[in-house]
């Protein structure tokens, strides 16, 4: 008996269809350990999670506005990796945006509500996008690996956050907290079904769309999927793949930028120490199991979610540490990954056979 | 002969394909078995199964009468099984003898480098090749990589040797070199798989034939019982290869010409070194030369790939020497490249979009900046159907095309804007015969509308049989022009070496 391991001529689609939810079923079993090592029934934890997360209108809002930002920043992080860029910053660019759209609350002196909101967005889309940019321009120019700066310039954007908040931008009555003053209500986003739900989500879902129809429909798609495919081939075919670098990476950022003002003006109010709790690290989860659509980035933010307000409840409930949602989430990535294997090789078992 | 290799009724199906029906053949010691089949026969397939690479569904293998499995190429190695690969496994910056040992067994982590050295050159020496160890494998041309790849497997004493289409990627002088070193394989007692498509080299280098037709073995045939005609009929069977005819009507209008062209390579080198070269109206121009002597330089400045240093290219009466790929391509200028894998196709794009790589932005194709995907569709369907390209079902990726039809797309791609020019680089390496012929029948069909032709290739009998003149080049520069129709290969060869003609014509 002997096992072997042979690759496949052609991957199925089916193995590719099924591989993110077979992760995800893996990743729940490893993960029920885990739970039941905590001394938890796992049946009895993994019913809470869905029960708090979808199993009320306060639940199911709950997981709507946790998956909100998460769609911004997947779609983003999901746009680079079309082309092969891996922008691993969308948390540092969610804090570009939210520091972005926070400066045009606080100090633009707009009082109307739709000025404010679009002020706001430019800001944020900018913000994250030229933050993005620095990688872009560093990596179409110099060759520069645009992992190491997207990842390093999460921890600068961090701290300068910081140093607004704790410095400049610290609000004059707010006790000497670490925040911002609150943004007039001009600056805040529409809640809805008396909610935490904001237009933030129906943003979100917006976003998808056009990012849809860009990516498929648009001749600046077609040439994001050409280079992604084969660089040499679009260079040969006379497409700018340092333009394109450069303007993917913004934009990836920029929609990654978006999450940090949907964030500070549908939810926080101002700007804060830790308006992102990794939001930018699960998009990048979120993205990868998503593969390439903005359909599949969508519905792997709202799983994410359901993951994130029943996780909440697991801690409140049992005690059981959040860091349990974000070792789930590894899991499901790690499989994920595994499952490439499987997808590009086979194992088989060879009987009776002398070999070398 | 004692026999080493024998193989009984391979099969080896994957979902909804039979690669291999049923294939059986035998090698003898001391041999060299050529197998010969068209692109999707199953050559590599077969090849597979033997180094372990896939397992057969059923079927028998026996290496010097033992019944074997291999689990895996290094299994198959260990049994004395190597392959040079069409595309070598080797490590760029490292040098010849870095590389030679990542593929010794058992070097032990701390070694004697003196020791290596002189067994490694000993081979060298052997077998007269032209080889310095210390040399980076990037700075080699093709023909001495393979050389490395060769090594690699006789220092492992591999008792049979898989080759497949070595000659693809060589010039005939390496060509020749290889058969000699081949043959003193043989000598030494060495099996040797030969898989090849040049039926000049078959015919020359066989000592037994076996073809491959659709997964199965049909014939094998002993020195002496097969000639050109026979194999090529065995092996196209009913298929019908497409006919051409050609008629010399080239004008005397010049529509490029290019003037003391020189271009520095990637080391500094001078590939392109005072390089001149006119290109009448509705010829094939030829081009001979040795792999390296600066072919790929000159189609890279014509389609502007590459930057010029000195010298000027003129289309008629305009200057296109510093122009983008793009602008190029709109000067009319069409290409084939070497390579078609690494920059002639986007792999995971489905046939629809790598037809429009190049004229996507064309208003045909688009409506303000949405694609306009009926017209995309419509164009594919009518490329697929006039180029006869087999492009699988709809929407599935390129690169699970077959070398031929991969290069057909690019052929439809960069034909279907009528070109003044083409630059054809080894437009049929690698292709079978069906594919190759088609590709002369288009070349040929464009001269007869006015299309001018450059092409490059490394088959002399192919340049022969197409061109109207042939150019040859040599350290890049322009040696001379033959007629194709009073010159002869060794005149040509001669040329390529270096001997200098009066340019002539």
């Amino acid at each position: 008996m002997k096992l072997v391991i042979e690759r496949r001529d052609i991957s199925s689609t089916l193995l590719r269809l099924t591989a993110p939810v077979v992760s995800i079923a893996v990743a729940l079993l490893f993960a029920g350990v885990l739970i039941l090592a905590a001394g938890i029934n796992p049946f009895d934890a993994y019913r809470e999670i869905l029960y708090e997360a979808v199993g009320s209108t306060y639940g199911l809002s709950e997981t709507l506005v946790k998956a909100t930002p998460l769609i911004f920043a997947g779609l983003g992080v999901s746009l680079a990796f079309r082309m092969q860029i891996w922008n691993i910053g969308a948390e540092g660019q969610i804090y570009m945006g939210a520091m972005g759209a926070t400066w045009v609350a606080l100090f633009s002196g707009l009082e109307n509500h739709w000025l404010l909101m679009i002020a706001m967005f430019c800001a944020a889309f900018v913000c994250g996008g030229l933050w993005a940019g620095v990688a872009g321009l560093l990596r179409a120019r110099w060759s520069v690996n645009e992992v190491i700066v997207t990842l390093m310039m999460n921890y600068i954007a961090i701290l300068l956050v910081n140093y607004l908040i704790y410095g400049p931008w610290r609000d004059p009555q707010g006790f000497n907290f670490p925040l911002t003053a609150q943004f007039a209500d001009a600056a805040r986003f529409a809640n809805f079904f008396d909610t935490r739900l904001h237009s933030g989500f129906f943003l979100a879902l917006f976003c998808a769309l056009l990012l849809y129809l860009f990516m498929e429909r648009t001749i600046w798609g077609y040439q994001i999927k050409v280079i992604g495919s084969n660089p040499q081939a679009a260079r040969y075919a006379g497409m700018r793949t340092g333009v394109a670098i450069f303007a993917v990476l913004f934009l990836s950022g920029a929609i990654a930028g978006v999450a940090g003002l949907s964030e500070v003006a549908g939810l926080q109010y101002r700007l804060q120490h830790g308006i992102s709790s990794g939001y930018g690290y699960t998009a990048i989860i979120i993205a990868w199991l998503a593969r390439r659509s903005a359909l599949g980035v969508i519905i792997v933010s709202l799983l994410m979610g359901i993951l994130l307000v029943g996780g909440d409840s697991l801690q409140m409930l049992w005690q059981l540490p959040i860091a349990f949602v974000y070792a789930f989430q590894g899991l499901i990535l790690f499989f994920l990954l595994g499952s490439d294997f499987f997808i590009q090789y086979r194992v088989k078992l060879i009987k009776g056979v002398q070999g070398g | 002969m004692s026999e080493l290799l024998h193989i009984q009724n391979i099969r080896k199906t994957f979902p909804g394909v039979v690669a291999l029906d049923d294939v059986s053949f035998t090698v003898a010691s001391g041999e060299i078995h050529t197998l010969l089949g068209e692109n999707g026969a199953g050559k590599s397939t077969l090849m597979n199964v033997l180094t372990g690479l896939y397992h057969p569904d059923s079927g028998r293998m026996h290496l010097a009468g033992q019944p074997v499995h291999f689990t895996s190429p290094r299994d198959s190695l260990s049994r004395g099984i190597g392959m040079v690969h069409q595309h070598f496994m080797l490590v760029p910056a490292h040098s010849v003898f870095e590389n030679i040992l990542l593929a010794l067994d058992k070097v032990a982590l701390v070694y004697d480098r003196k020791h290596y050295k002189q067994k490694i050159q000993k081979l060298i020496d052997t077998f007269e090749l032209d080889l310095d160890l210390d040399t980076e494998v990037w700075k080699l041309s093709i023909g001495a990589q393979q050389w490395i790849e060769l090594i690699k497997l006789l220092l492992r004493d591999c008792r049979l040797l898989i080759l497949d289409e070595p000659t693809a990627v060589l010039t005939p002088q390496e060509a020749a070199r290889l058969f000699k070193v081949l043959r003193l394989l043989q000598q030494q007692g060495k099996s040797i798989i030969f898989i090849s498509h040049k039926m000049r080299e078959v015919m020359e280098i066989s000592d037994r034939v076996t073809v491959l037709k659709k997964g199965s073995s049909i014939a094998t045939l002993k020195r002496g019982d097969f000639d050109a005609e026979t194999l090529a009929g065995l092996m196209i069977g009913q298929d019908r290869i497409p006919q051409w005819q050609k008629n010399l009507q080239m004008s005397e209008k010049i529509i490029l010409d290019i003037k003391n062209l020189s271009a520095r390579n990637d080391r500094g080198l001078a590939d392109l070194d005072d390089f001149s070269l006119q290109l009448k109206e509705g010829e094939i121009l030829g081009i001979a030369g040795v792999a390296g002597n600066g072919q790929k330089a000159l189609a890279e400045a014509l389609t502007g790939l590459r930057d010029v240093s000195k010298g000027k290219i003129f289309a008629g009466a305009v200057d296109i020497t510093h122009s983008s790929a793009r602008s190029s391509y709109i000067s009319g200028i069409a290409h084939i490249p070497e390579d078609r894998k690494s920059i002639g196709i986007a792999p995971d794009l489905d046939v629809a979009d790598n037809l429009i790589m190049k004229s996507f932005k064309n208003s045909l194709f688009r409506l303000g900046i949405f694609q306009n995907r009926r017209a995309i569709r419509r164009n594919a369907e009518d490329k697929v159907s006039r180029f006869a390209i087999k492009s699988g079902p709809d929407g599935s990726p390129v690169r699970y095309l077959s070398g031929g039809n991969i290069q057909k797309v690019i052929i439809a791609r960069e034909l279907s804007e009528q070109p003044r020019v083409l630059v054809a680089l080894y437009p049929t390496r690698g292709l079978d015969i069906g594919s190759a012929e088609y590709i002369h029948k288009v070349i040929v069909d464009g001269a007869g509308s006015g299309m001018s032709t450059i092409l490059i290739a490394e088959d002399l009998d192919e340049l022969l049989k197409l061109s109207d003149r042939i150019a040859v080049m040599f350290r890049g520069r322009l040696i001379g022009y033959a007629d194709p129709r009073h010159t002869s290969r060794e005149e040509i060869g001669l040329m390529m070496s270096g001997e200098c003609r009066e340019i002539s014509l």
